[in-house]
């Protein structure tokens, strides 16, 4: 094996621990977006798509290229914007509770 | 510095937005920024891969043009589709995009594969890695979002469906040794391929829908690790770290779930819902007495109270009763009442779904609580307000011998009094009775989510 491939598997490991200690402290309340936000992250996959669109020839690997980079660029966009529409929902309380009206039905 | 250098330090910069970004969903305060930053790192990653490719020297007019217009018509598609989902679709969304980030991870391989197969031993092993969970991804999460959209009825299973898929298993695993061993053959992988579609949808097929949130997470996993492995394919970091992200996230939230109740992973791949806990007798309080409330009678309990917890289950959300609920719970406060919401974290179709569906109906995320963190208070309740959820109220939990025994539930037994409202007296996806109705001092009462709610709104306007 080639030292580029220890070296790859470094950088995986490090990620996936780094991913367990952040994502660890995401709220319960939250856990929606965080699937669709990471979601979106996978759609970095585009990039991948992009690398290649730089070496494939011949029918086939344009074919299997146009699909691949339509599914990525689904999942980039449309993951991004949906989290983006889900997280602007998230509001605070817009006024304190009016203390006027406390003492009825007490 | 080279060009060279400036992708890498791009690579580097979209990959710590990924982390800051995944990081500020710690709060729903700064969960949106932190979105937004993640965009912002997709970009310039993107951006950086662009510029590479352009002065690489290799991009004829053909590969853009198939590149760009690939871009365009799933850019076009996904925008839409985000734009115009229902909340409470949101499964559904979340299921596709899984779907076609593994396919996308599977064709890279499948096409890297077809242009140059003599790899080395390492980068052949990911190669295998990536075709086959990204295809067990792609037509697992289609199967997925088909049961989620009610087009398929769950659970399915057929005679063989166990047989096939350790059939299929070993053709994967035949096809991916030969591979690895340096088989110059793409109709080897595509072999590989086909089995590992027909493997995901077996996989998803006899899945029951009360496992749905654990499907997702799971599948959601997979797309990651696939994504990663295409990194190792590629050589590109970039991929290798947004994708171990992914799997850490999805990999948590698998876990989260199958705790919330009580299942293990593995026998719920095994599928359908309490078939480890068959054959037990009826829980001894099925034929107990079963008091109804009036509308009139339930406004006032909830008019008169100091503190009401709401407790919402999917039901509430089939109903689309949101809106009358958080109509309610503003009346309530109105008269200082102190409204709060438990969550339980299986109140959904997937993992938070129902502080989603809330949030959408304006309901502010402070009163939005957790399981863990709410139970202690229904001792001081004074009315439990339960809205379509069934069996993560059972206080059968408690006890050992019944299909849901250890399921972590919300006390609601311990509030002063409960009312829940309910269509009929149908059981819930355990299929066993649930003990809360018939408690001295829960009443029912009779009616479809929506329209109690907007009585019981009614009502509570008249006190």
């Amino acid at each position: 094996m080639s030292t580029g491939f220890i070296g790859d598997l470094t950088i995986f490991v490090l990620a996936l621990l780094v991913g367990f200690e952040v994502i660890s402290k995401v709220p319960a309340t939250l856990h929606t977006p965080l699937m669709s936000g990471a979601n979106s992250i996978h759609g970095v996959v585009l990039v991948g798509v992009v690398i290649l669109a730089s070496f494939v020839n011949g029918p086939l690997g344009y074919l299997l290229t146009f699909i691949a980079a339509a599914f990525a660029a689904a999942n980039v966009v449309g993951g991004y914007a949906v989290t983006d529409r889900m997280l602007q929902m998230f509001r605070k309380r817009p006024v304190p509770a009016k203390p006027a009206e406390q003492e009825a039905g007490r | 510095m080279t060009l060279q250098d400036g992708v890498r330090l791009a690579s580097l910069i979209g990959a710590s937005g990924f982390v800051l970004g995944l990081h500020l969903m710690n709060s729903p305060a700064t969960a949106r920024r932190g979105n937004q930053l993640s965009a912002l790192g997709m970009l310039v990653a993107v951006v950086a891969v662009l510029v590479e490719v352009g002065h690489g020297g290799t991009m004829s007019a053909a590969r853009w043009l198939v590149l760009i217009s690939g871009a365009l018509v799933g850019g076009a598609a996904g925008l839409y589709s985000a734009r115009t989902v229902a909340m409470t679709s949101m499964p559904q969304l979340v299921s596709l995009f899984n779907a076609v980030g593994g396919g996308a991870a599977a064709l890279i391989a499948v096409a890297d594969y077809q242009h140059e197969p003599s790899v080395s031993a390492g980068t052949a092993t990911a190669t295998v890695l990536d075709v086959l969970i990204g295809c067990v991804t792609f037509s697992g999460s289609l199967i997925a979002t088909a049961k989620l959209q009610g087009y398929l009825s769950q659970p399915v299973s057929f005679p063989g469906s166990r047989a096939s898929s350790a059939v299929l298993t070993l053709v994967v695993a035949a096809a991916g040794i030969d591979v690895i061993a340096g088989a110059d053959n793409a109709w080897i992988l595509l072999i590989a391929v086909v089995a590992a579609v027909g493997l995901g949808i077996l996989m998803v097929l006899p899945i029951g829908g009360a496992d749905m949130p654990v499907v997702i997470s799971l599948l959601n996993a997979f797309t990651g690790t696939a994504v990663a492995m295409a990194g190792f394919v590629l050589q590109n970091a970039t991929l290798t770290i947004a994708g171990a992200l992914v799997g850490a996230s999805g990999g948590i939230l698998t876990k989260l779930m199958a705790d919330a109740m009580n299942r293990s992973v593995l026998s719920i791949i095994a599928g359908g819902f309490g078939t480890g806990a068959s054959g037990i007798a009826p829980v001894a309080a099925g034929g107990g007495n079963v008091k109804s409330i009036a509308i009139d009678d339930a406004a006032l309990q909830l008019a008169y109270a100091s503190k009401v917890i709401i407790v919402p289950g999917y039901g509430l959300a089939a109903a689309q009763a949101q809106h009358e609920v958080r109509e309610l719970a503003e009346l309530l406060e109105q008269r200082g009442v102190e409204v709060s919401y438990a969550i339980h974290p299986v109140a959904g179709r997937m993992p938070g779904h129902m502080n989603v569906l809330l949030a959408e109906a304006n309901v502010p995320y402070d009163q939005l609580r957790e399981m863990e963190e709410i139970n202690p208070e229904f001792d001081r309740t004074d009315v439990a307000l339960v809205i379509g959820a069934n069996d993560v109220t059972n206080p059968a939990a408690r006890r050992a011998g019944n299909a849901v025994s250890g399921m972590p539930i919300l006390d609601v037994d311990h509030a002063r009094s409960v009312v829940v409202i309910k269509r009929s007296m149908a059981s819930g996806y355990a299929g066993i009775d649930n003990e809360l109705y018939s408690d001295p001092k829960t009443s029912m009462l009779f009616a479809d989510a929506k329209k109690g709610l907007a009585s019981l709104v009614a009502a509570t306007k008249a006190v």
